[in-house]
């Protein structure tokens, strides 16, 4: 296997060094790396688990708005930033496997390396239960 | 093909009697094979390679990692530069909002330098250079970025027959665990992976390197791991810190002699080396 993008290893090692859940993925929204934090989240440990395709990822955690009405993927930031290149912020709810539901706020960027080079995305998980 | 350390020294040009045997020049690297030549890097090393052979077919191609000044301060004192006969290709990083020339007339302009870069008489041709791979002669050429502070690459140098890696400035371990184990998490782990030779940025022993994490450069100690996980054959460790003498690097390596077991052969850069590889 190829060693990935220094842009993606530099994003993983910054996520180290977070106490925010951080989730790096592929272009094709693949998840390469998460950190610590969002291990809780996902309820697997990255050092167990590893990379996981975005079908299986995707499925972990069900996102829905205010009224539980499942949200479209499409109007998720991640999913909208790895469509256009571009950083995307919203506020929303999150059911777990285990039906719990968590208030969180995602902000997504493209990491764009030298020169204009897609090379995945990032998405950092901000606790919303308390706005 | 055939390679001449002429400047191994990091950071700054140096002298002194306690630097003699290694040399106190900066990165430069002189690679040759069937007429043709290159040079890795224009530190102030690249002086010495004014007496290199006239190259079979009037050209010259300048390789350059990255262009802080201990890798490109040679550029203004190499004489072919001033040759109107000569060929000079120059392949760099340009940075995301610089060309590589308005970066290298940075340094080749006054006031830093009276002779503007496009005043130079040779037959000058620049290349920008990122994931790159091209080939020159008999020389396939790939570039890859490495972790270094500004765009900075590493090159992977084969002439069909052996493979030289030359990554002189380079900080795998940066983050708060320090060296992966994962090669797909390893920077520049594939232009090192199975290299006949490699010469590697070594400038720190373990002890500086804690001070000067994010500094852009390696422990002794963290080359040798990465060398080894990459099944590097021969590793030349380089860019030599301008405090430490010929005294302090040979105490360093065998430092790492006594701790470290690995198979492959380690050792010093050392300007004026030779190696046919």
């Amino acid at each position: 296997m190829a060693a990935h993008e220094i842009e993606i290893i530099l994003n993983r090692q910054l996520a180290d060094c977070l106490s925010i859940p951080v989730f790096i993925t592929d272009t094709d929204g693949n998840l390469i790396y998460y950190n610590e934090p969002a291990e809780i989240i996902l309820g697997k440990k990255y050092e167990e688990a590893g990379e996981m395709p975005v079908s299986v990822w995707g499925n972990i955690f069900k996102p829905i708005d205010e009224n539980r009405n499942a949200l479209l993927p499409e109007d998720l930031p991640l999913v909208k930033t790895l469509r256009n290149r571009k950083p995307y912020h919203k506020t929303f709810f999150i059911e777990s496997l285990n039906g719990k539901i968590e208030k969180i706020s995602v902000t997504s960027y493209p990491i764009l390396g030298r020169p204009s080079r897609f090379i995945g995305a990032v998405a950092l998980f901000w606790d919303a239960n308390n706005e | 093909m055939k390679i001449i350390i002429r400047g191994s020294r990091g950071s700054i040009p140096t002298t002194g009697p306690d630097i003699e045997n290694y040399g106190g020049n900066t990165s430069c690297i002189e690679l040759s094979a069937q007429g043709w030549y290159l040079l890795l890097d224009g530190g102030s090393g690249m002086r010495n390679a004014n007496h290199m052979e006239k190259p079979l077919h009037k050209r010259l191609d300048i390789l350059l990692t990255h262009l802080h000044m201990d890798h490109i301060q040679g550029l203004g004192f190499f004489k072919p530069l001033f040759d109107p006969e000569m060929e000079i290709h120059i392949w760099g990083p340009a940075s995301s909002r610089s060309s590589l020339h308005s970066r290298l007339s940075t340094y080749l302009s006054p006031p830093l330098f009276p002779v503007y870069l496009r005043d130079l008489p040779c037959k000058l041709n620049l290349h920008e250079i990122d994931n790159s791979n091209f080939e020159i002669g008999p020389f396939q050429v790939q570039s890859h970025y490495v972790i270094h502070p500004g765009p900075t690459v590493g090159f992977r140098i084969s002439d069909r027959k052996k493979i030289f890696t030359y990554i002189p400035d380079h900080e795998p371990a940066l983050g708060l665990k320090g060296l992966t184990v994962d090669p797909a998490w390893m920077s520049g782990f594939d232009l090192a992976k199975d290299a006949d030779l490699m010469l590697h940025d070594a400038q720190y022993s373990s002890a500086e390197y804690l001070l000067k994490k994010g500094w852009g450069h390696s422990s002794m100690e963290d080359t040798l791991h990465f060398a080894a996980a990459a099944g590097v054959k021969h590793l030349l460790l380089g860019h030599h810190d301008p405090g430490h003498s010929d005294k302090n690097l040979e105490e360093m390596l065998s430092d790492m002699h006594l701790k470290n077991q690995y198979s492959f052969l380690y050792e010093l850069a050392k300007e004026g080396m030779e190696i046919n590889l």
